[in-house]
């Protein structure tokens, strides 16, 4: 996958990018996907035409950088609380399907 | 009592005594009760919080408290986290999820005396411009009921507008306030990235989502700036500077003031009849005495393009933590681990929400990082440098908010590139992280026309001023739907 492909897309890169975002689409969203992202692409790739080679990447509107703060735990304990919000849980715990055998 | 009053009348109002906090919320209440379904604006209303609320206020008010804000009503947008209550993002993957904390933004203004209405409907995840993504249906523009309300704050917009509440908070990442400010005939203004913390606002596009309001004048927005505004320790990018007195900056003459004019915003693409509402407003600036300057944005025209990677790559990875696991929506009998993501995803979010995180996947892959999410950084940078040079010339910019007016239900909804178009003049300012305000600036056909205020980092006061003293001197700001001539 290099950049001289940038505008094409096909249909097995739809099916590794849904797996990649843990995302299930049935056919007809993948035929939807492709069509959609490609017209997405075409106008992205616009910006291929500007020439950035002595550009720096911009990250953070003013730059800054992330703040560092005293390593102390500032949470409440609201455990009851957010475990109430599970789909399912137990005894503490998050449930989940059987991840080993 | 007039439900038509912002929020500087009210508190006015309130302050002599002429009604109480209770008697104007249970006003709000019965309003919303008689015209939320044909609008749709609110996903939730919330009576008893709010009675309760404004039976405090009125409490407050009875021991001698004068706070500007006490026992005024609100609406929060849905993406807004508030303990208790339901904060959904106008996804299925929330329609369960009650906020076990409040945003720093509800936090501050409960404390302000403030009463909340109920939360507003919105874009799913803020992603969209029309408020037809959202996972509770479309919202209605009060002014023609064909016509969409703008995104992605939609349903904060349209609340307003049809005066179910006097005021909405609400998020802009790429033009989510302004555009439907300008569609439902509103002041909205957008603050500084970093200024309102972004605490327990849900997050889409952590570089450029930013918190605000619409309202119907500057000076309303101008108070409740002054009480969301300001450093919050638990957002990382929340910006540590002190908050000037916005109230107190309104009243400045505009004598010397210095506009610039993008010469690419009044080119191809702008509505004929829009542009001519825009130039009128700019000869109103003119006869206030400011001075009207051409200047140029050259790199505009590519903000959209980085702005569709850097928003769906940071979306893309933002909503990975809706896995099914912890909190949000589950699918039915998982088979196994990667089943119940994949499905919990898929059945949860809906399809604008699924194309970005697709997008955004795609540019941050191996192989398309540097060329796609390195490139857009790039650009990004070269947009902020076309503002960097304009502010040397001037103190504020000016424009149209949209290329039009508010558009058709179901007219652009089906091909994303017309939609993401809709955003044209808004996005180069969230990319550069400026502050930008939309405000009433006349009609065409009926529908509302804004005006756009760019202005330099942190200079809200300045861009409160200007709008401020365009209101004083005009009316389109009191214009309401059904009596707009």
């Amino acid at each position: 996958m290099g950049v001289e492909n940038l505008m094409s897309i096909a249909a097995k890169d739809i099916e590794i990018i849904a797996h990649l975002a843990r995302l299930n689409l049935s056919e007809a969203e993948r035929e939807e996907a492709l069509n959609s992202i490609t017209s997405i692409l075409g106008l992205i790739d616009q910006m291929q035409a500007v020439d950035t080679s002595n550009v720096e990447p911009l990250a953070h509107p003013f730059e800054a950088s992330q703040r560092l703060r005293e390593d102390v735990v500032t949470e409440q304990d609201q455990r009851d609380e957010l475990l109430a919000l599970a789909p399912s849980a137990d005894r503490g715990l998050f449930l989940v399907p059987k991840v080993i055998e | 009592m007039n439900l038509k009053q912002g929020i500087a009348d009210i508190s006015r109002a309130l302050a002599k005594g002429e009604y109480s906090s209770v008697e104007l919320t249970r006003a709000y209440l019965a309003q919303i009760e008689a015209q939320n379904a044909a609008l749709n604006a609110y996903i939730t209303v919330t009576p008893e919080r709010a009675l309760a609320q404004a039976e405090a206020a009125d409490a407050r008010r009875a021991k001698g408290e004068t706070a500007p804000l006490l026992g005024v009503p609100l609406a929060h947008k849905d993406i807004f986290c508030t303990r208790g209550v339901r904060t959904s993002c106008a996804s299925r993957m929330l329609d369960n999820f009650i906020a076990p904390y409040d945003a720093t933004v509800v936090e501050k203004l409960d404390q302000a005396g403030m009463v909340t209405l109920g939360k507003t409907n919105m874009d799913e995840f803020a992603m969209g411009s029309s408020n037809e993504s959202s996972w509770y249906g479309p919202v209605r523009n009060p002014w023609n009921h064909d016509m969409v309300p703008g995104g992605s704050s939609g349903g904060s917009a349209a609340a307003v507008a049809a005066s179910l509440c006097p005021a909405a908070t609400a998020t802009d990442t790429g033009g989510s306030i302004r555009q439907p400010a300008a569609f439902c005939g509103l002041t909205g203004i957008k603050p500084t990235y970093g200024r309102i913390s972004r605490w327990g606002m849900i997050a889409y596009a952590s570089s450029l989502d930013q918190a605000g309001v619409l309202t119907r004048s500057a000076e309303d927005a101008a108070l409740l700036l002054q009480a969301m505004a300001g450093f919050d320790p638990k957002d990382s990018t929340s910006a540590d500077l002190p908050v000037p007195d916005y109230v107190a900056a309104l009243a400045q003459p505009l004598k010397g003031l210095r506009i610039g004019l993008p010469k690419e915003h009044f080119a191809t693409g702008l509505d004929a009849e829009v542009e001519q509402q825009i130039r009128a407003a700019l000869a109103v600036f003119e006869s206030l005495g400011a001075t009207l300057v051409e200047v140029s944005l050259p790199n505009s025209h590519l903000s959209i393009s980085a702005y569709y990677v850097i928003a769906p790559a940071e979306a893309s990875a933002n909503l990975s933590r809706y896995d099914g696991v912890r909190y949000g929506y589950r699918c039915d009998k998982p088979q196994d681990l990667e089943d119940l993501y994949k499905r919990s995803r898929s059945e949860g979010f809906g399809a604008e929400v699924k194309r970005r995180i697709m997008v955004g996947t795609y540019a941050l892959s191996a192989g398309y990082y540097d060329a796609y999410y390195i490139k857009a950084q790039k650009v990004r940078r070269l947009v902020k440098e076309d503002f960097t040079r304009a502010f040397e010339q001037v103190d504020v910019i000016m424009g149209p908010t949209t290329p039009s007016t508010a558009f058709p239900l179901g007219s652009k909804s089906k091909d994303p590139v017309t939609m993401y178009l809709e955003d044209i003049y808004t996005i180069a300012v969230n990319l550069a992280g400026l502050p930008g305000m939309s405000i009433p600036a006349g009609f065409v056909k009926g529908l509302p026309v804004g005006l756009q205020i760019v202005g330099r980092d942190f200079d809200e006061a300045r861009l409160l001023n200007v709008a401020h003293q365009f209101q004083l001197a005009t009316d389109w700001h009191t214009r309401t739907p059904g009596t707009q001539a």
